[in-house]
């Protein structure tokens, strides 16, 4: 049975898991089910990357209506690697929140917290997996509402007015998307990917066309949070507690990217989005906006989680300007920053929910002399630091390497600087964190490490950057045949 | 002039668009940007549906003596589409209840005010 319906439990089991949740008293029994859910979900999540490298594609068609006239669901290379990491992060961030979450929001809450969490889960997955736009498009609503939800659990009031301004944002590029999928489906009468993409050769070069592509690809880069479209994402992310930034930092940006790619790539073609449209100007000059703005607004930064959020624009920029090459090497780097990046962030997040745990907040003045008195949170944090550098033997190198390799490649020079002073600056502001972290005293310099419960989650995603640095067969395979999967055309 | 008469629904969803998404960009008070953005998602809807019509179409309902009837897929999708929107409204106007609780204000720059007050990390 699962050999058949993993793509369909993969959104299902977190869906029905969740008002589950809701009816569980608060305390530990909602943490547990929603630990056993991610861990399934993860299970499944490997067993379909297994199958789709197996096999080839899978499609599965909800419900058993044929498609374009069903749901179909279908994993192929590139969106078995985005599953994989939703599903590897939500399974490493669950038990993390154990402590934490107990810790950062408000008691009565809890059941309500964890089925929001499965909730956002469940769209996540379901915009990864799902064949058709509509679809897409609810489950994008799904993940959104469900982060609103998590971010607004914050202690600090801001939480509150961050959940709100993103929930402005969120819906008005939830919307935009909507608009271009309307105008696509007025178009060609079908809303199955596979479909419009036979469908749309024939309809191209038409004004309802053009302008569904922009709607669709201003929509994906709000929710990706692309430079200038990143106002939500900073606030969003230094008032939610620390399990919540780890999760979407890691996941939410990803799966937009992911949506972009698709779009592009999969429905439109790559004639058409960077041949008829100058889409590949406009990209590489905002993600080269993106990663020096991201990363000077990063090193200006007086709270930790604050400075991480903006490091975050700057990453995406990296991402976006490999996909602005449009060669089998860019995609390649980006869909492996990707990977590379959710295990960075999620790690910084983590540690970073260790020392919120220990100190109760992130601002630099709460970090002081923490070398000392959490020194295997810290090192963590500088394990991760230096892979969101991309210091060789880290993640960070391999997918930094491609991308400059990429630039290089298309004699893209500028791109290649950038790059560099991009990396400068995250080890300025990295560092300021060491400095502080190592070389300031303590008011109180005993040792308080946080608790193996939060260490153990934190130091796997450290451990995971340095293990992809060393050995990165696994993710450069996965994201070269990810790009082949956008090259190839047909999905 | 017949681009302006026949395709007038499109522009009635292009003034309901427009009217929302000003009203969500230029309002202080978060009340009203749900209200724009209600306006802004009602004229996809509009648009949505008004594309499912077609020349001469009945109703989608199996009746006899009826060849041509109106597109019911929009309809359907737009059903969803509004139990997304009022989630969506929901959801909005609860973060509203709350942040008037904590600040005692739902006007945008005073909220700002009170966040500078208390100072820290607040962005410049």
């Amino acid at each position: 049975m699962i050999d058949q319906h993993f793509l369909a439990l993969l959104v299902v089991v977190p869906l029905l898991a969740s008002p589950l949740c809701l009816l569980l008293p608060n305390g530990r029994l909602p943490w547990l089910l929603a630990t056993a859910v991610a861990w399934v979900v993860f299970a499944l999540a490997v067993f379909g990357v297994f199958r789709v490298y197996g096999d080839g594609p899978v499609s599965y068609w909800m419900g058993g209506w044929q498609p374009p006239w069903g749901i179909e669901y279908r994993l192929d290379a590139l969106n078995a690697l985005v599953v994989l990491i939703v599903a590897a992060i939500g399974a490493v961030v669950v038990p993390f929140a154990g402590r934490s979450v107990p810790a950062e929001v408000d008691g009565a809450n809890i059941a309500g917290f964890y089925a929001a969490f499965l909730l956002a889960l469940c769209g996540l997955l379901g915009i990864a997996v799902t064949g058709d736009v509509f679809n897409l498009f609810v489950f994008l609503e799904i993940s959104s509402l469900a982060s609103y939800t998590l971010i607004s659990q914050g202690r600090n009031r801001r939480a509150l007015v961050s959940a709100y301004q993103y929930l402005i944002f969120g819906t008005i590029g939830a919307t935009f998307l909507l608009i271009g999928i309307g105008l696509l489906y007025a178009m060609t009468g079908t809303l199955n990917m596979a479909d419009l993409a036979r469908r749309l050769a024939e309809v191209e070069q038409t004004r309802t066309v053009f302008t569904g592509f922009a709607f669709i690809v201003v929509g994906a880069a709000i929710k990706l949070a692309l430079f200038p479209l990143h106002l939500w994402l900073p606030n969003a992310y230094t008032h939610a507690p620390s399990v919540v930034s780890a999760f979407l930092a890691a996941t939410a940006t990803k799966v937009a990217v992911y949506v972009l790619l698709r779009f592009t790539f999969t429905v439109f073609g790559l004639e058409f989005s960077f041949g008829a449209a100058p889409l590949s100007l406009i990209l590489a000059t905002l993600a080269v906006a993106a990663i020096l703005v991201g990363s000077v607004s990063a090193v200006t930064q007086n709270n930790v989680k604050r400075l991480l959020a903006y490091s975050s624009v700057a990453q995406i920029g990296y991402m976006v300007v490999a996909i602005a090459m449009v060669t089998a090497l860019g995609l390649t780097a980006a869909t492996l920053h990707l990977f590379n990046h959710a295990l960075m962030k999620g790690a910084l997040f983590l540690a970073l929910g260790c020392v919120v745990y220990r100190m109760g907040g992130a601002d630099m003045d709460s970090l002081r002399g923490l070398g000392r008195k959490m020194p295997l949170t810290m090192a963590a944090f500088v394990v991760a630091g230096l892979s969101l550098i991309g210091v060789p033997l880290t993640a960070g190198f391999i997918s930094k390497w491609y991308l400059v390799l990429a630039a290089i490649e298309l004699g893209w020079w500028p791109i290649v600087a950038v790059v560099l002073v991009g990396s400068l600056l995250a080890a300025i502001y990295i560092w300021r964190v060491v400095e502080v972290a190592y070389f300031r005293e303590a008011d109180d310099p005993a040792r308080s490490e946080a608790p193996w419960s939060l260490l153990a989650p934190t130091w796997l995603l450290a451990l995971a950057n340095i293990y992809f640095g060393l050995d990165a067969r696994l993710p450069v395979s996965l994201a070269e045949s990810a790009a082949s999967v956008m090259l190839g055309g047909a999905p | 002039m017949s681009l302006l008469f026949e395709h007038y629904n499109y522009w009635v969803a292009i003034f309901l668009m427009m009217t929302g998404f000003y009203t969500v960009i230029s309002r202080g008070n978060l009340v009203k940007q749900v209200v724009g953005l209600n306006i802004f998602q009602a004229s996809v809807f509009i648009f949505y549906i008004s594309l499912a019509y077609v020349d001469g179409g009945a109703t989608p309902i199996v009746k006899e003596g009826v060849e041509v009837y109106a597109n019911p897929l929009p309809h359907v999708l737009i059903l969803t589409a509004i139990v997304v929107g009022i989630a969506t409204t929901a959801l909005g106007l609860a973060l509203i209840v709350r942040i008037k609780e904590a600040y005692g204000t739902i006007e945008e720059d005073e909220i700002r005010e009170a966040d500078q007050r208390d100072g820290k990390d607040s962005d410049a």
